[in-house]
C-alpha cells in the first residue's frame, strides 16, 4: 500500500544507492537439532513498515527476537545501522519491542510505565515528564496517566504498550502480533492509527503477524515465511497479484489452483496442460518453469468471469455446472464443478438485486479469464 | 437471600462462635478473676443453681487486677519485647533463606517444580516435636554438627549452640521456612516472563530488572510469608523451651509456666489476652494485604 503523504513512491528497496537499516546475512537459528531460521538474507530500510507474515511456527517471532536481542543467531550476521549486533544485549540496542501480551508493569501507573525506559536512559530527569506527556498525547491517553494497567481496557493497554515502546525514540520498533488481542472492529481502527503513528514518528516498524489482511493493510513490504525460510519478500500488491509460489498464492487471500504440466513457454506467457481433452490454459509464466515440468495455474476468484453464454473472444474458457453459491452481501462466490471433477471459484460483485440474478444452482455456465489474469507457477 | 444460603453461611460462623469466641470469652473471664486454692484455681465461678442472681454475683467478683500485676512485674513486658525481637529477627532470617529458595524454584525447569515443591512440604509429614528433638541431637555439644566441624578441623572445642538464642533462631527458621517459601513461590511463579524481557528491552540489566520488576511484583507474597512466620513465632513455645536456654525469654514460655508450673490460671489468661491484642495488629494488616491482592488480581 503506498502512502498518500509520501511525495514520491516510497520504495527504497528498489534503489541500489540506499543502505539498509537492518540486514540479515545468511542468518540461521537452531534450537538443538531444530532449525528455526534457515540461512535468511534480508534487507529492511529506514522508515519502512515491514511485516513478517506466516503461520505459527514459521520462525517469524524468532527472527524478531533476534533483532530485539533476546536470541542470538547460530550462524550469519545481523546488522542494524551498519553495526554487527552479535553479543549486544537487548538493553544496549536502540531497538524497542511491543510485546504480544503488552507486558505492561502491573505495579506501575501508565505514566510510570512510559517513564520506565526513559529513567534508564541518559535523558535528563527534567525532560522525562515532558516526554511522557508527549507520548500520552500521541496515543490520546492523557486522562489515564495515573491509572494502573488493570484499570484500562484492552485497547487502552495496547496503546500504552505502543507508547512505552516508542518513548525512547528507537531506531527500530518491533511489534509482536500487536493487534492480536483486540476485537475485529477495534483492530481495523488501530491498524490505521499504527500507520499514522509510524508516519508521524518516522520510526522503522517491523511487525510480526499471522493475519494477512493486517499485513497487507499496514505494511510497505511483506515477507512471507514458511519453515524458517523467506518465500517471498515484496509489496502487498505484488505478493497478491504475482505470487512466486503456490505456497504464497495459497497463503495470501483466496485462490484457485489447477495442477498440470507446462505445455509450452513463449515470452512472458506459458500454457499448461491440465486435463485430458481440455484446451491448455494460457497465463503469465513465472520464473522456474520449463517445458514438461510440473506446475500449477493459480488465479484469484474475482478474476474468473462467469457467464451463461460462451465467451468466444477469450482463449481461456471452460464449461461447468454451478454446485454452490455463497452470498456475502456485496459479492457472491460461485463454486463451479468442471467435467474433470475440479472445483473453481468465481467471485462476482453483486451489482444487481439478488432476485434478478441470472445464474442459479445446477446451471451450466462458462468460466473465463484473460491471458494475464493468472500465473503458472512451479509446483 | 434464601434460607439454604443463610444456612451455608451459618456453618463457619457457628464454628467460630463455638471454637473461638466462647473459649476466648472463658479465658477473658478467667483473666478478670482472682487466684484461689481450689479446683479450678480461680474465683468466682459461675454457680447456675442460684439462677439469674449468679450472673450479678459473678460480675461483682471480676476486676482487672491481673492486668495491673503484669505491668508491675517487668518479667512480663520484657518477655513480650523479647518475643517481638525474636519474632522480627527470625522472620527476617527466614525471608533471607526462603526468598532465594522460592526464586530458584520458580525459575527451575517445569518438570522439576513438583519435586522441589514436594521437598519443601516433606518435613510436615514428620511430627513437629520429633523434628525439634532431632535439632537437639544436631546442635548439642556432642551433636552431629560439632562432631563434623571438629572432624574437618575447623574448631578444636565444641561450639555451644544448644540452649542459646542461636538455637532458637535455627529452630524457628527451619520450622517456618515452608510458610515463607510457598507464598513467595506462588507470586514468583505467576510472574509473566515477558515483563522481565520488557524491562531489559527498555534498558535494564538482568539484575536491575530483578529490583525494578521481580521484587515489587513479589511483594504481596513476601508480605504474606512474613506474616505467616511472624504471627505464630511471636507466641512460639515449643522451640524456645526445647532449644533455648534459661536466658531465652519468650512470652509463650512464660505463659506455659504460669499455667502449668505456677498453676496461676488468672495471670496466665491475662498474658494470653494481651498476646492476642498484640497479634491483632499484624493479623489485621495481613488481612488488608490479602484483600488488596485480591482486588489487584481482578
Amino acid at each position: 500500500m503506498t502512502k498518500p503523504s509520501q511525495p514520491a513512491v516510497f520504495a527504497p528497496w528498489d534503489d541500489p544507492k540506499e543502505t539498509p537499516l537492518i540486514s540479515f546475512e545468511n542468518v540461521s537459528k537452531r534450537f538443538g537439532a531444530l532449525t528455526v531460521i534457515d540461512k535468511i538474507n534480508l534487507n529492511i530500510y529506514s522508515r519502512e513498515f515491514f511485516a513478517l507474515l506466516g503461520p505459527s511456527g514459521c520462525g517469524k517471532t524468532t527472527l524478531m527476537r533476534m533483532l530485539a536481542g533476546f536470541e542470538d543467531a547460530s550462524d550469519g550476521t545481523i546488522r542494524i545501522d551498519g553495526q554487527d549486533m552479535a553479543g549486544i544485549p537487548a538493553n544496549k540496542r536502540a531497538v524497542n519491542m511491543m510485546f504480544q501480551s503488552y507486558a505492561l508493569f502491573p505495579h506501575l501507573s501508565v505514566a510510570n510505565n512510559l517513564a520506565f525506559g526513559l529513567k534508564r536512559s541518559d535523558m535528563p530527569k527534567s525532560e522525562i515528564q515532558g516526554r511522557v506527556d508527549e507520548m500520552l498525547r500521541l496515543v490520546q491517553l492523557g486522562k489515564y496517566a495515573d491509572r494502573k494497567p488493570h484499570q484500562l481496557s484492552g485497547g487502552q493497554r495496547q496503546r500504552v504498550a505502543l507508547a512505552r515502546a516508542l518513548a525512547k525514540a528507537p531506531k527500530l520498533l518491533l511489534l509482536d502480533e500487536p493487534l492480536g488481542a483486540l476485537d475485529k472492529k477495534l483492530r481495523q481502527e488501530t491498524q490505521f492509527e499504527l500507520m499514522d503513528i509510524q508516519e508521524k514518528t518516522g520510526t522503522t516498524f517491523v511487525i510480526v503477524t499471522h493475519d494477512q489482511e493486517e499485513a497487507m493493510t499496514v505494511a510497505s513490504r511483506i515477507a512471507v515465511m514458511d519453515e524458517g525460510r523467506l518465500v517471498q519478500v515484496d509489496t502487498a500488491d505484488r505478493i497478491y497479484e504475482t505470487p512466486n509460489s503456490v505456497y504464497v498464492a495459497d497463503f495470501i487471500g483466496d485462490v484457485n489452483i489447477i495442477e498440470g504440466a507446462v505445455d509450452s513457454t513463449e515470452g512472458e506467457h506459458a500454457t499448461l496442460r491440465w486435463s485430458e481433452g481440455a484446451a491448455p490454459i494460457r497465463a503469465m509464466a513465472s520464473d522456474g518453469i520449463s517445458n514438461g515440468s510440473k506446475a500449477a495455474f493459480v488465479i484469484r476468484p474475482e478474476k474468473v468471469a462467469i457467464s451463461v453464454e460462451e465467451p468466444k473472444d477469450r482463449h481461456n474458457r471452460v464449461q461447468g455446472s454451478v454446485e454452490d453459491i455463497a452470498y456475502l452481501g456485496n459479492r457472491s462466490t460461485y463454486f463451479v464443478r468442471l467435467p474433470d471433477g475440479s472445483l473453481i471459484k468465481s467471485q462476482v460483485a453483486n451489482n444487481r438485486r439478488i432476485k434478478q440474478r441470472l445464474i442459479t444452482w445446477e446451471d451450466s455456465v462458462w468460466l473465463s479469464w484473460s491471458d494475464t489474469a493468472g500465473a503458472i507457477l512451479p509446483n | 437471600m434464601n434460607i439454604s444460603k443463610r444456612l451455608l453461611i451459618a456453618v463457619p460462623y457457628l464454628w467460630l462462635l463455638v471454637l473461638f469466641l466462647i473459649p476466648f470469652l472463658i479465658v477473658f473471664k478467667i483473666s478478670l478473676s482472682d487466684y484461689a486454692v481450689s479446683i479450678p484455681p480461680y474465683a468466682p465461678t459461675l454457680d447456675l443453681s442460684k439462677g439469674w442472681a449468679a450472673f450479678s454475683e459473678l460480675w461483682s467478683g471480676l476486676d482487672a487486677e491481673n492486668y495491673w500485676f503484669l505491668t508491675e512485674d517487668d518479667l512480663y513486658w520484657k518477655a513480650y519485647l523479647s518475643s517481638l525481637k525474636i519474632a522480627i529477627i527470625s522472620t527476617f532470617l527466614t525471608l533471607l533463606v526462603g526468598f532465594p529458595m522460592a526464586y530458584a524454584m520458580a525459575n527451575a525447569p517445569d518438570e522439576w517444580r513438583p519435586s522441589l515443591m514436594m521437598l519443601v512440604i516433606l518435613p510436615f509429614w514428620t511430627s513437629f516435636l520429633i523434628r525439634v528433638y532431632a535439632w537437639m541431637g544436631i546442635l548439642s555439644n556432642e551433636g552431629l554438627l560439632n562432631q563434623f566441624l571438629m572432624w574437618i578441623g575447623v574448631i578444636s572445642d565444641p561450639l555451644v549452640i544448644l540452649n542459646t538464642n542461636a538455637a532458637v533462631y535455627i529452630g524457628i527458621v527451619y520450622t517456618y521456612l515452608p510458610f515463607m517459601i510457598l507464598p513467595i513461590y506462588a507470586t514468583l511463579e505467576k510472574l509473566d516472563h515477558s515483563l522481565l524481557e520488557a524491562a531489559q528491552d527498555l534498558g535494564c540489566t538482568r539484575s536491575s530488572a530483578f529490583w525494578a520488576v521481580t521484587l515489587p511484583l513479589a511483594k504481596p507474597g513476601i508480605i504474606a510469608g512474613c506474616f505467616l512466620v511472624f504471627i505464630p513465632t511471636l507466641g512460639e513455645f515449643v522451640i524456645p523451651s526445647l532449644l533455648g536456654g534459661s536466658k531465652t525469654l519468650m512470652i509463650g514460655k512464660v505463659l506455659w509456666e504460669e499455667f502449668f508450673s505456677n498453676r496461676d490460671w488468672t495471670v496466665a489468661s491475662a498474658v494470653a489476652i494481651i498476646l492476642l491484642l498484640i497479634l491483632i495488629i499484624p493479623i489485621v494488616l495481613f488481612q488488608r494485604n490479602e484483600q488488596k491482592q485480591r482486588e489487584a488480581g481482578q
